[in-house]
């Protein structure tokens, strides 16, 4: 077994126009910037992006939304000091948004990637997110039903990776790259050390079985 | 009605009298803003363990300039480090600390909050300003103690402890006690009841500029 890509040309190039699309990070921390570079130069259009921000100043997902790539995004937070594309492109009506709490975001994730058909979750019980959704009282609380999030495809980062597609993560970077590889059908990992031997299995984070492309990328942020 | 002529706390003060109710102990999560200050001001020998909810347990103090890991940061985006005994971890993981009730406080920042434990701090009634929630909803839902740090009144001087929030609402009934510069509040089944008023206010020069009657 061999998931690697030789370049990160082609570790995106199955991705089609319309796809829906996980990116991992939280702020500057753990975002595959070279994926996101690739898949610019790759083309796709029309892309559903899923993920916890949407992009600052001029890198990652901010660089899809100024190219006119995106159609939807689907975020917890997307407003951040330097997210000017994406509120250039939201207020000229050209994206749908949709906000998601944040531990909603990466439960419905997590339920996807779990093969679960959603959850309760009391978060947003009785706010303007639960609007339309069904509720349920349990023992005299009010939880909402949260459907799972699926995705075409993930692009994820992390620090070190092997040939079978198992990989570990750097400090903070981790936040929404495991869940993310789980619920995609194609996850794509961005790796910055490609290991020739395989990883310690005591320190795997997220096993290979959920990640069908790894690619080496050196850079760090 | 404004706040001018009462005595008010300086967001550092503000912050110090926050951190005197962090006992030794607890696990904290700071939200954005003012709030992440609270930590500079937690009494020496008090052991308290802060939560960021982007996937850090044990929050220590800033880098110094140079020695800043980019991929070391907290829920402001701010570099931060890993004090001694912290953990890394995912983001549902980070979430099930929030919602399954693992967190002992949370300290936030609110735009309104109502008699009845209401809160407003995610989304105001600017239909052109884009709406972010990040984690502010399940922090409410699932920490025992929501402390909420503000000022007591906008600086157009409307109020904003309110009988009711007219803001769209990040959780109902959930917040314990509100600090702003002019008093500390507990909120209770009967509304606001005065915890303490910063020194030189009197409760109805107070009251004079709060919405929601104040039980004393």
């Amino acid at each position: 077994m061999n998931k690697t890509a030789e370049s990160l040309a082609a570790a995106v190039a199955p991705i089609p126009d319309g796809a829906a699309l996980m990116i991992g990070g939280f702020g500057s921390s753990g975002i595959p910037f070279g994926l996101i570079d690739a898949l610019l130069e790759q083309g796709a259009t029309g892309l559903t992006v899923i993920s916890n921000n949407a992009g600052a100043g001029e890198t990652g997902i901010a660089k899809l939304l100024k190219a006119g790539r995106v159609a939807k995004v689907i975020c917890s937070y997307p407003r951040t000091p330097g997210s000017i594309w994406f509120e250039a492109r939201y207020e000229a009506g050209e994206i749908e948004l949709e906000v998601v709490p944040q531990g909603t975001l990466a439960e419905r994730i997590r339920t996807a990637g779990a093969g679960l058909g959603g959850f309760l979750t009391p978060t947003a019980y009785g706010t303007l997110l639960a609007k339309g959704k069904e509720t349920r009282i349990i023992d005299g609380r009010g939880y909402v039903l949260e459907a799972p999030l699926h995705a075409d495809f993930a692009l994820i980062r992390a620090e070190g990776g092997d040939r079978w597609g198992n990989l570990h993560f750097h400090a903070t970077a981790r936040n929404f790259n495991p869940v993310m590889a789980m619920a995609a059908k194609h996850s794509i990992a961005e790796v910055r050390s490609l290991q020739d031997t395989p990883l310690d299995p005591e320190t795997v984070v997220t096993p290979g079985i959920f990640v069908q492309t790894v690619v080496e990328y050196g850079e760090r942020p | 009605m404004t706040a001018q002529g009462l005595n008010r706390l300086e967001d550092a003060q503000l912050a110090a009298r926050v951190a005197q109710d962090i006992p030794d102990g607890s696990y904290v999560n700071l939200g954005i803003g003012k709030p992440t200050h609270v930590s500079g001001y937690v009494p020496d020998g008090r052991e308290v363990i802060y939560h960021s909810e982007n996937g850090l347990l044990g929050v220590g103090p800033t880098p110094p300039e140079g020695a800043e890991d980019r991929e070391l940061i907290d829920a402001s985006k701010r570099f931060v480090t890993a004090a001694q005994g912290a953990s890394y971890f995912e983001q549902s993981d980070s979430f099930a600390m929030m919602r399954g009730g693992h967190i002992d406080i949370a300290v936030l920042g609110a735009y309104q909050v109502a008699e009845n434990g209401d809160l407003a701090n995610w989304a105001t009634l600017d239909d052109s300003f884009p709406p972010a929630v990040g984690g502010a909803m399940d922090l409410v839902v699932g920490v025992p103690s929501i402390f909420i740090m503000m000022r007591h009144v906008n600086r157009d001087g409307s109020p904003k402890l309110l009988k009711r929030c007219s803001y769209p609402l990040t959780g109902l009934g959930v917040v314990n006690r509100v600090y702003t510069d002019l008093a500390v509040l507990d909120v209770t089944k009967d509304g606001f009841r005065l915890v303490e008023l910063t020194p030189g206010n009197s409760l109805d020069a107070v009251q004079a500029v709060t919405e929601a009657r104040i039980h004393s």
